[in-house]
């Protein structure tokens, strides 16, 4: 049982504007693992995602964060995609006038690396994923994200994770605003994403994906620190009691 | 297709700054009256002609050089240009310098009938003279006359002398009339009733010798119901000094007739101090002649220290259309001033302009339009779109759009942003793996989408990848 972590996060404390939203959050995702994250809202999770991926407005001020054993912290945001980390955004931006396609041959290329890649192979690769997303094939050839609706860029960040082979898969509220439909759509692709030494780590407020993607474990994040961790059953006692019962143990180890 | 015009994947900076050691004969320097009979008695020019540059002369002595651009450069001296430039085996009759072809070989452009490019019939003009053009026999098959403007005036004097002059007048304009006392080559076509050329017509610019400007003229007619597409590419040396560049180029749609220009201009643009590049003082302007004709202007400039161009449709025909798609990239301390006018005289006639506006480094980067309805533009119609994107934060953008209306049937729309690439779409293309140099440059080439899908395919992946590489290092 010697197996290293895929990510490991200790004392994390970081920020934005100045507003220390994470204070101390520890954080360990083995291969093969998943882990749901639930917490209220503007507990700090797409926080904790952003300054995992990289985001230059956030500033971490304490803490680090290992992943594959290298020092996260250190790396670029594409250095980070490169090494096999994967965010699946909240809120996906739009880029006028660059196609799928384009945009995603530069990012496979960087990814897998150049070489790697022959155009033909990769656009049927393309293709072949769109279709089994149920997406019609003319997303390839429409300007990424832009006029999508909730759904379909939700449905379009699944279509790049796949392309995009990561090790460790953040799923920040990928389920939210999606038909019951959708929502099969988008867990199959998880599963298919889904190997022994890839890990997720998703964030959610719902039971309903949990159903689709059951996970090992499910931390509570509260005011910046993970409160509660516990097995599959603590989902349907937030379902049932809220957060407010975590607030009073919260409050009550500061 | 890996040998295209302007293929460009040499080099980050200025890949097409050498000089060429050819012997050339030179004109002294200087301009009056009998430089101009010098230029047209080696060209052995007719007297009409000879007219036509001495009435241009005295326009231009008249005239002063125009200020209202929003460009700034130390006063021009005029009189230490020399006006002429020419490979001296071409003129002496020795058929063409080897240089000379080794030179438009390295340009991606090749001369030689056995390799030339497929689908791409080529004038190419070497500082002052047209040096070759290729796929004759095809053209000529069509009834097309595709050449060097000196030979038109030799071959098809009455056609040249009809038109030329006929959508730009001499005096039209200080640099106009410049050009029209003192240009010494170009490219002319002719494309007869009812033909659809099957190649694209191409002239490809290249000024060689130092202290000379290159003043070329360009004239396309297309005939009743007939279709050219047309392509021009320009690049020079890397020069410490700056060179003049004035051309004229002039267009006539006849009824029914269709016209596509595209150019994609990459002269040198000078250093990271200003020091050098070329002054591209260029007058363009089609007429849409007949009913149903139509002209599209397609730009993607690139290069220039100093821009000043406004591609410009005269839509006299009725239910003629006169469109204007631009890109103008600056970077370093470019400077460019350039739109379009669009002037509405048919009935229904109708135009479209979009313009995209990329400014980095410190440039400076400006639109200037005009879109004019006269009072028989019955039901006339203009859209007009015009964006600007900058590129950190010593750059300007500005536009000036100018609309006069003499018709209230007349209908307009206009359309304009100004942005910046935000920090979050550098993110989101970050966090997938590009570098923030590929992202940037993925993002602007997305803005420019509109109007690289105007050009002939081949030509848009080359804007593409000309564009990505000018990007490069544009972050100061
Ligand atoms: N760029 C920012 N500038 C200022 N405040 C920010 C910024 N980003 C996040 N915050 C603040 O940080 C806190 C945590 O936000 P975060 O987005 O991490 O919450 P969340 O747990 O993802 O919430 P939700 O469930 O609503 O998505 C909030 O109070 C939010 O307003
Ligand atoms: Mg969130």
């Amino acid at each position: 049982m010697n197996i290293a972590p895929l990510l490991e996060i200790e004392q994390l404390h970081a920020g934005v504007a100045g507003k220390e939203i994470l204070r101390g959050l520890d954080l360990q995702i083995y291969p093969g693992e998943i882990h749901a994250l639930m917490g209220p809202n503007g507990s700090g999770k797409s926080t904790l995602s952003n300054v995992l991926m990289g985001h230059p407005a956030y500033e971490v001020t304490h803490g680090t964060i290992r992943f594959l054993g290298r020092n996260l912290l250190e790396l670029p945001p594409e250095e980070r995609a490169r090494a096999g980390l994967f965010l699946a955004f909240q809120y996906p931006v739009a880029i006028p006038g660059v196609t799928v396609a384009r945009f995603m041959k530069a990012a496979v290329e960087a990814v897998r690396g150049r070489e790697q890649v022959r155009a033909a192979a990769l656009l049927h690769e393309m293709r072949e994923t769109a279709r089994w997303l149920e997406m019609e094939e003319s997303f390839l050839n429409r300007a990424i994200n832009e006029g999508f609706s909730g759904g379909e860029k939700k449905r379009m960040e699944i279509f790049q994770m796949l392309l995009l082979r990561p090790r460790l898969i953040v799923l920040d509220e990928t389920d939210s605003g999606l038909d019951v439909d959708a929502l099969k759509i988008v867990a199959r692709g998880v599963h298919r994403a889904l190997g022994p030494d890839t890990g997720v780590l998703l964030i959610t407020h719902y039971e309903r994906i949990l159903n689709h993607i059951p996970p090992h474990k499910v931390h509570i994040l509260l005011e910046g620190r993970i409160v509660k961790s516990g097995g599959p059953e603590l989902v349907a006692e937030i379902e049932r009691r809220g957060y407010d019962w975590l607030r009073e143990s919260a409050a009550a180890t500061s | 297709m890996a040998d295209l015009p302007l293929d460009n994947k040499l080099l980050q900076e200025y890949a097409h700054g050498f000089v060429t050691p050819v012997e050339e004969e030179l004109v002294p320097p200087g301009l009056n009256e009998d430089i101009v009979r010098t230029i047209s008695r080696k060209k052995g020019e007719p007297d009409w002609l000879l007219e036509f540059r001495l009435k241009a002369l005295r326009a231009w002595q008249r005239k002063t050089e125009p200020h209202w651009a929003a460009v700034d450069y130390p006063p021009i001296d005029y009189q230490s240009i020399r006006y002429y430039a020419a490979p001296r085996r071409l003129s002496a009759g020795e058929g063409m310098d080897p240089e000379i072809l080794r030179t438009f070989e390295r340009l991606g452009i090749p001369l030689h009938e056995q390799q030339r490019l497929q689908g791409v019939a080529i004038d190419a003009v070497f500082d002052s003279v047209s040096v070759a053009t290729t796929h004759q026999k095809i053209l000529e098959e069509h009834g097309i006359i595709f050449c060097s403007f000196s030979e038109a005036v030799r071959r098809v004097p009455e056609l040249v002398r009809q038109y030329l002059g006929s959508v730009v007048p001499p005096g039209d304009n200080f640099f106009a009339a410049l050009n029209s006392a003192v240009f010494s080559d170009g490219s002319f076509c002719y494309v007869p009733p009812g033909v659809r050329c099957p190649l694209e017509l191409s002239t490809y610019f290249r000024i060689n010798a130092a202290g000379i400007g290159q003043f070329e003229r360009t004239l396309v007619i297309a005939d009743r119901d007939s279709y050219v597409s047309y392509l021009e590419g320009c690049t020079a040396p890397i020069r410490d000094e700056n060179q003049l560049h004035a051309a004229v180029v002039e267009l006539v749609a006849l009824e029914g007739a269709t016209i596509k220009y595209s150019t994609v201009q990459n002269w040198y643009p000078g250093d990271e101090q200003g020091r050098g590049g070329i002054y591209n003082f260029v007058t363009k302007r089609g007429e849409c002649r007949g009913a149903r004709s139509r002209i599209s202007w397609t730009q993607v400039e690139v290069g220039s220290a100093i821009t000043w161009k406004y591609p410009s449709c005269v839509l006299r025909g009725d239910d003629s259309v006169g469109e204007f798609y631009s890109v103008a990239f600056t970077n370093k301390r470019m400077q460019a001033d350039t739109g379009t006018k669009m002037i509405h005289i048919g009935r229904r006639t109708r135009s479209t302009i979009v313009s995209k506006g990329i400014s980095a480094g410190e440039s400076r980067n400006t639109y200037r339009s005009l879109v004019k309805f006269l009072p028989g533009a019955d039901y006339a119609r203009n859209h007009s779109q015009c964006d600007s994107l900058l590129v950190g934060n010593r750059c300007t953008a500005n536009t000036f759009p100018v609309i006069e209306s003499e018709n209230p049937t007349a209908i307009l729309e206009h359309e304009a942003t100004t942005s910046r690439i935000s920090e979050e779409q550098l993110f989101y293309l970050q966090s997938r793996g590009l570098d923030p140099e590929a992202a940037r440059s993925l993002i602007v080439n997305g803005f420019c989408r509109e109007v690289f899908q105007q050009l002939p395919m081949e030509f848009a992946v080359e804007a593409v990848k000309l564009l990505e590489i000018k990007m490069e290092g544009s972050i100061g």
